[in-house]
């Protein structure tokens, strides 16, 4: 973590950006006091200078940050927030953020692998081993002219976030799994109570119809899928760590899961499926447009699984963060304002967080069920 | 257009992660919780079926007790009557014999009797014959030569008198 004090703000700015600090750090006091400080350290002194750590050319950079950050641009935080990042931002807004770093994994053909925490990019200031943040957070060459590809493995704010969903998915289920073995034939008990009912829903109302006789064999990866996407949907909205992240929302991550049931439905297809595709009950004149709608089809359900969970997690966050933007946006014209929208802000972000909190389970159970209907076309016996 | 441009980091970390979780989770958790729930829903059904069969087997039961119980009933009343019956005739034979009996000693009885006043009868002829002798000797001893002729006279008109009462 790094807190560095090299920019000025202006006190309509500051107002904001302490009740933004606020909402974020609820369970962070000391921070707050630390950075409400700061802030009035920034306010006296107009021009500050760069703190030690920084190079250079993070210096230069920071400048060039100073200009954008006159205003207050909501439409760049949001995007920071919900893209993927090499640090886990805590609280606090450019250079007086507090974050977790985060290990960087790169491959390039000219170093070959190099490992090292993005602790030392200085949110964006620093280059290191030649490589250097670019203004959307991407690592690029530190010399622009060079080309060469870099393979970014780094287990990023999103692999994190993953990560822990995964192994909180993982935990709860096995101990479900072990208390189950332990109490067979009895009744679930406690949380079980709330997980069982989903997965009766899903064998008794998704798999088992769409899916039919042979349900059974999909079980395991419906569940995982869904749990997985409802686990990470529920983390997203949590606002501070572990949670905050926008995996589900990240379209790698969905096409991942849209790929695995791509791969699942290609090869569980049988011979009435494949017919319908190569060679459909229509005169053969008609298979020159035929196949290539069909072959179309059989991309495109993939594909919009991909689009649509990702598209539904990202505009909840962007919907989220835009109400509280709001505050910022009136707070920059006048403080008074501000604080005036504030209350309504927060009321609007309340809802919103309710109704993603009906979308966390909407998108995982509209993915399962989709994927589910796929795998059903693709097992169906036409006789 | 980070944003929609999938990043091969994100990828990578996701197969690997996925892949993983898809093995444990169906190793250790969907496995397991998917068979005991089977368990559990078959143990329920069993015992539902078992209940039934149970049931079914208790209405039986009653309905081979009811039946049991009226077919008791119907022997005991056919007994009962088989039993009155029995009596019926017992008495109603023992009145017949009684009956004959006593007739057979009425009859046996009267047949004594006649006997016996026959041959009292007899006996009071004699007497009276013998009686009436002597008194006719007596009265007649010395008026009567011929004694014979006197007893033939009386026995014959004795003999008058008797069918005379008789008749």
């Amino acid at each position: 973590m790094q807190m560095s004090d090299n920019q000025c703000c202006n006190v309509s700015v500051r107002f904001g950006k302490l009740f933004f600090t606020l909402i974020f750090s609820l369970f962070f006091s000391q921070n707050v006091v630390a950075t409400s400080i700061e802030t009035t350290h920034d306010a006296s002194e107009s021009h500050v200078t760069s703190g030690s750590e920084s190079s250079e050319h993070g210096h230069g950079q920071a400048h060039d940050m100073h200009d954008e950050k006159e205003g207050f641009d909501p439409g760049k935080m949001i995007m920071e927030h919900i893209a993927d990042a090499h640090d886990w931002h805590l609280w606090g807004e450019g250079d007086h953020s507090v974050s977790i770093p985060l290990p960087v994994i790169l491959y390039t053909e000219e170093n070959g692998v190099s490992i090292f925490s993005s602790f030392n990019f200085h949110h964006g200031h620093a280059a290191y081993e030649g490589f250097k943040l670019n203004h959307e957070g991407v690592i690029a060459w530190e010399d622009e002219s060079n080309t060469a590809a870099i393979y970014d493995f780094s287990l990023t704010k999103n692999v994190v976030a993953m990560l822990i969903g995964s192994i909180f998915l993982m935990v709860l289920v096995v101990k479900m799994a072990r208390h189950y073995a332990k109490n067979t034939g009895k009744a679930p008990k406690g949380i079980y109570n709330l997980i069982e009912p989903l997965i009766l829903f899903l064998r008794d109302d998704i798999a088992r119809p769409t899916i039919g006789k042979r349900a059974d064999r999909y079980m395991h990866l419906l569940l995982s899928i869904f749990f997985f996407i409802f686990t990470l949907n529920l983390f997203g909205l949590i606002p501070v760590f572990p949670g905050g992240a926008n995996v589900t929302g990240n379209i790698s991550i969905t096409m991942v899961l849209a790929l695995v049931v791509f791969i699942t439905v290609t090869l569980s297809g049988n011979k009435y499926y494949w017919k319908h595709i190569f060679m459909p009950d229509v005169p053969v004149w008609m298979y020159i447009i035929i196949i290539p709608i069909e072959i179309l089809g059989v991309i495109l359900k993939p594909f919009v699984l991909m689009l649509r969970l990702f598209a539904n997690i990202t505009a909840g966050h962007i919907i989220i963060l835009g109400f509280f933007s709001l505050i910022f946006i009136f707070g920059n014209m006048n403080p008074g304002l501000g604080y005036a929208v504030s209350p309504l802000s927060v009321a609007f972000t309340l809802f919103m967080s309710l109704l993603e909190l009906l979308v966390a389970f909407l998108q995982a159970f509209v993915f399962t069920l989709l994927s589910s209907i796929y795998i059903g076309m693709a097992v169906e016996e036409h006789h | 257009m980070q944003l929609v441009t999938p990043a091969i980091g994100l990828v990578f970390w996701m197969l690997v992660t996925f892949s993983i979780l898809l093995f444990i989770l169906k190793k250790f958790a969907w496995g397991p919780i998917l068979g005991s729930i089977k368990d559990r829903e078959d143990s329920i059904n069993q015992s539902l079926s078992q209940a039934e069969q149970a049931r079914n087997e208790m209405a039986k039961l009653q309905g081979e007790n009811e039946q049991l119980l009226a077919q008791a009933r119907q022997e005991r009343d056919a007994m009962l009557k088989e039993a009155r019956e029995m009596k019926e005739k017992i008495v109603g034979d023992a009145k017949s014999v009684a009956e004959d009996e006593a007739k057979k000693i009425m009859s046996r009885a009267s047949d004594e009797i006649n006997k016996q006043k026959s041959a009292a009868m007899d006996e009071l002829k004699k007497e009276i014959a013998s009686f009436s002798v002597q008194i006719a000797e007596k009265l007649l001893a010395d008026t009567l030569a011929n004694n014979e002729a006197q007893q033939k006279l009386i026995s014959h008109h004795l003999n008058e008198l008797t069918q005379k009462a008789q008749a």
